[in-house]
């Protein structure tokens, strides 16, 4: 009897107890403030920065000349899973030697079919293509995900077989 | 007009003489009830908005979050917004709903707290009705809003919907007592039911330091079972998001949820106010015993300051209650209730009554 | 009183808990008939987010069946993934770099915190206590930074291949996860504070939902779920895989087989990870990140099988080749669908409440069960 009611005592001190130790905890973060971990992401747009592996997009690089090292290999495109990527090639003659060799018409990429898995990349000979650190890609129309990846006037870099 | 910060009574007074003496007194005392009336649906609109404001943003620090930033500077605006969309929702209607209860509900809800603020002593003089039997008539009246939200779950015709009324109808008739035995701890104490004479009381102190130790237990209780009769986590279980959706508001959209929304808001305030007014004092300053300079100084703030500081700590208190605790289960809650709260009750009452009988208090 | 009970007419009361509810953790549906709120019988119905990813991988070659299966159980997906590679490196009879298995198991081991930290923030706010999900969420946000900084994404990593790892690890990610493992050591005791000695807490979850040892091995139930029961079943023990064979670490065993033991056996399976990533962030060593393996990999003909410890249990990959680039058929045991089929069995008798607090220990990952 006398246990009993000493357990029924001691049963409301140990809750209550573990109560406060609860409300420790979420009373230290109340007073301090400095602790708050919220970004306010479309303020900090300019300050934002991806890491440099993170996957956005998959871009062509093109250097100053307007040229790029896509030689229409079409690796990636067997390499994705998705079908994200369709190369349109086209033939044209090489100026040195005289021979028929292939050349990219257009590289379509389908943004909205692509799982940033990474294949690509690491398929591509030549290493034409790369992820881009982009990361906002909403839009109205869903037609305006898929891009064309080579630029109006790009041709291919010297030396790149 | 008399008009002083610290002492409304000449004021009021004032007021109904002009009014009674242009109009006839009968036509002067419908004016002064409906120009009361106009000013506490003003002051509930404001509170509800501003409390919710508070509320999340409260809930951000405890989560180390900013809480809302978008709308105004620090989002102070963002519950005028929320406001806004909710007039202009569609109100749905589940197809074979109780019309007229589904609509009487939210009213139902509403209609208990707007009874019981104006028992509510703001500050010397101010206070709209001062019944003789003040605690007795806040308890009975807040009880009425169990009505509306056990309609409001019935004619839904939804399950999720049915079981929340159904625990939440179990949850405020069984916290009830607990909320009226603690209230009555302290009517021990000050020997009346009169809020204004309550206030008086604790003029040489409040009654939560006056009383000592039943006192300290009984407003543990009353805050505890409080909580629990306005449906607020931990005891949110008629709403229970992760159990029942939204339990017995599930199938409310528009205005009519937002009355719900704002009903939960004022009954917060009025608990904060009742605990405040009858453990803290109410609006009377922080007095100890006849030291005079000390009283003196603590006089100096207006006494409409220190009620809705009071209120404000509690309300702080309920929202740290909330934000840190998981929920109970039902039959946890009514354990809670019968096996521990009342009989930890009762015996308390027992031992007030031994501390008054043997003036054993400050 | 009794006479009076016994002559009023009841009903069963029939509920559908999902797919849309805030508690079944993504599209699961729950038939449950109830009797008042005591649960009678639960029916879980799947399919809602089914995409055959078992017959899309058919027509992938090797390197791609990776990537879907991060689609499966998104919060483990470096082991989901690792368990696909182990298999396809078992079928070619490769032994994968050192430096490999080592950085593996690290990573294998951060998903896993990862992973619990996500499973204890949701289960405070399945229980009601919405601020804990804040402060999972806070500590698994850096983990996540280290992901994104070593593999290029944070929740759908697709780090491995088969053979290795996609690209060596970032400069920075050692200091990363010891600055995340300091940290982490001074937070997960808030975890405890917070939850695990809350009087309502272990109220709601001590006695709840219990599993014998024998119907947890009939029912397969593995994991942290299943070891609380008592089955030991830890694969990175019984079977070890990567670099769990020389890392010092306990299997978690649990008795009682409540919803209690099942929170305790997570809590400290987070201590035993931190303890093995320790042991192995400063060993890493010197080699290769991926072995030689040709650009089209075909196994030879024949049935390959790996298990490995995800977070929720034991993940099992099947796959039969027949000498092509893509495999044959590809079966995945996931563990959540088999931790799922006992929860019927778990539920009986308890109410509402006591279901949702079963199942965020079970702790569900429905894309994993229907896959």
């Amino acid at each position: 009897m006398l246990s009993s009611i000493k357990k029924y005592f001691s049963d409301i001190y140990n809750g209550v107890k573990s109560l406060f130790t609860g409300m420790k905890v979420t009373g230290h973060y109340v007073t301090h403030p400095s602790e708050i971990i919220t970004q306010q992401y479309p303020e900090n747009r300019d300050t934002l920065k991806m890491f440099e592996r993170f996957r956005g997009e998959v871009v062509l690089i093109h250097d100053e000349n307007n040229e790029h090292k896509c030689t229409g290999c079409s690796a990636c495109e067997l390499a994705c899973p998705n079908g994200t990527i369709e190369i349109i090639s086209d033939k044209a003659i090489d100026e040195e030697t005289g021979k028929p060799k292939k050349i990219i018409d257009t590289f379509v990429y389908h943004l909205q079919m692509c799982t940033f898995c990474n294949l690509c990349i690491l398929a591509c000979p030549t290493d034409a293509i790369k992820m881009a650190q982009t990361y906002e890609h909403s839009v109205f129309d869903r037609s305006e995900l898929t891009k064309v990846l080579n630029k109006p006037g790009s041709k291919i870099m010297q030396g790149i077989k | 007009m008399g008009f002083s910060i610290y002492d409304f009574s000449d004021f009021i007074n004032n007021i109904h003489a002009f009014l009674s003496e242009t109009f006839s007194p009968v036509a002067g005392n419908i004016i002064g009830m409906v120009i009361v009336a106009a000013c506490f649906l003003g002051f509930i609109a404001l509170l509800g908005l501003s409390l919710v404001y508070i509320e999340r943003k409260v809930c951000a620090l405890f989560q180390q979050r900013l809480g809302p930033m978008r709308v105004g500077k620090w989002g102070t605006a963002q519950t005028v917004a929320d406001i806004i969309k909710l007039i202009f929702k569609e109100p749905l209607m589940t197809k074979d709903s109780d019309k007229f209860l589904f609509n009487l509900a939210p009213f139902i809800v509403m209609i208990a707290p707007v009874m019981a603020i104006s028992l509510i002593p703001f500050s010397k003089g101010l206070q709209a009705v001062d019944f003789d039997i003040g605690i007795f008539y806040i308890v009975a009246v807040s009880s009425i809003g169990v009505t509306g939200i056990l309609l409001a779950g019935w004619s839904s015709n939804n399950k999720y919907s049915l079981i929340g009324a159904m625990r939440s109808g179990a949850q405020i008739v069984s916290y009830e007592l607990s909320v009226i035995l603690s209230l009555l701890t302290i009517v021990v104490l000050s020997g009346s039911l009169q809020l204004s004479v309550i206030v008086e009381s604790q003029r040489e102190g409040w009654w939560i330091f006056r009383g000592h130790i039943p006192a300290i237990i009984a407003f543990i209780i009353f805050i505890v079972a409080s909580t629990a009769e306005s449906n607020r986590g931990p005891f949110d279980m008629a709403e229970a998001e992760s159990e029942l959706t939204a339990g017995f508001h599930t199938e409310y959209s528009g205005i009519k949820f937002a009355y719900f929304f704002l009903a939960e808001y004022v009954n917060m305030f009025i608990i904060a106010a009742v605990g405040a007014t009858i453990f803290f004092g109410g609006w009377m300053p922080l007095h100890i015993g006849n030291i005079e300079f000390f009283n003196n100084a603590m006089d100096l703030i207006p006494p409409v300051i220190w009620f809705f500081m009071k209120v404000s700590a509690i309300i702080f208190l309920l929202m740290w209650f909330k934000w840190t605790f998981p929920r109970l289960r039902i039959d946890q809650m009514l354990t809670l209730e019968w096996k521990y709260l009342l009989p930890l009750n009762i015996m308390n009452i027992l031992l007030m009554s031994i501390v008054v009988l043997t003036d054993f208090h400050f | 009183m009794e006479e009076v009970a016994q002559n009023i007419e009841t009903q069963e009361y029939f509920i559908n808990m999902g797919p849309q509810h805030p508690s079944t953790h993504g599209v699961l549906r729950l038939m449950l008939t109830l009797d008042g709120e005591i649960i009678k019988k639960v029916e879980p119905h799947l399919g809602f987010i089914h995409r055959s990813i078992e017959k899309m991988c058919e027509k992938d070659s090797y390197q791609q069946v990776v990537h879907l299966t991060d689609r499966m159980d998104y919060l483990g997906c470096h082991i989901n993934n690792e368990a696909v590679c182990l298999t396809v490196e078992k079928g070619l009879e490769l032994e994968v770099p050192e430096r490999v298995k080592v950085i593996r198991t690290i990573i294998s081991e951060l998903t896993r915190l990862s992973s619990h930290q996500l499973w204890w923030g949701v289960m405070g706010m399945d229980l009601g206590a919405i601020t804990t999900f804040l402060y999972g969420f806070r500590d698994r946000e850096m983990i996540t930074d280290i992901f994104e900084e070593t593999c290029g994404a944070r929740l759908t990593m697709n780090y491995n291949v088969p053979g290795g790892l996609m690209f060596d690890i970032h400069p920075n990610f050692q200091n990363r996860t010891k600055q995340f493992l300091e940290h982490f050591k001074k937070k997960l005791p808030e975890y405890d504070e917070l939850l695990t000695g809350n009087v309502i807490f272990t109220e709601r979850t001590k006695g709840i939902g219990y599993l014998s040892k024998e119907d947890a091995i009939s029912y397969g139930v593995t994991g942290p779920s299943g070891r609380a029961s008592g089955f030991s079943c830890d694969v990175r023990k019984k079977n070890p895989y990567s670099a769990y064979d020389r890392v010092d670490f306990k299997e978690i065993l649990f008795m009682e087989g409540d919803c209690f033991a099942r929170y305790q056996a997570r809590i400290a399976e987070m201590w035993e990870s931190m303890k093995i990533i320790e042991q192995l962030i400063d060993n890493i060593p010197e080699g290769e990140y991926k072995a030689k393996t040709k650009a089209v990999i075909k196994l030879p003909p024949g049935e390959y099988y790996q298990r490995v410890e995800t977070p929720r249990g034991e993940l099992g990959v099947y796959i039969i080749s027949d000498n092509k680039k893509n495999p044959y058929r590809v079966k995945f045991r996931s563990p959540g669908f088999s931790n799922l089929s006992a929860l019927d069995k778990m539920a009986r008798g308890f109410k509402i409440a006591d279901l949702v607090a079963i199942m965020s220990t079970l702790d569900l990952v429905i894309p994993d069960i229907d896959r």
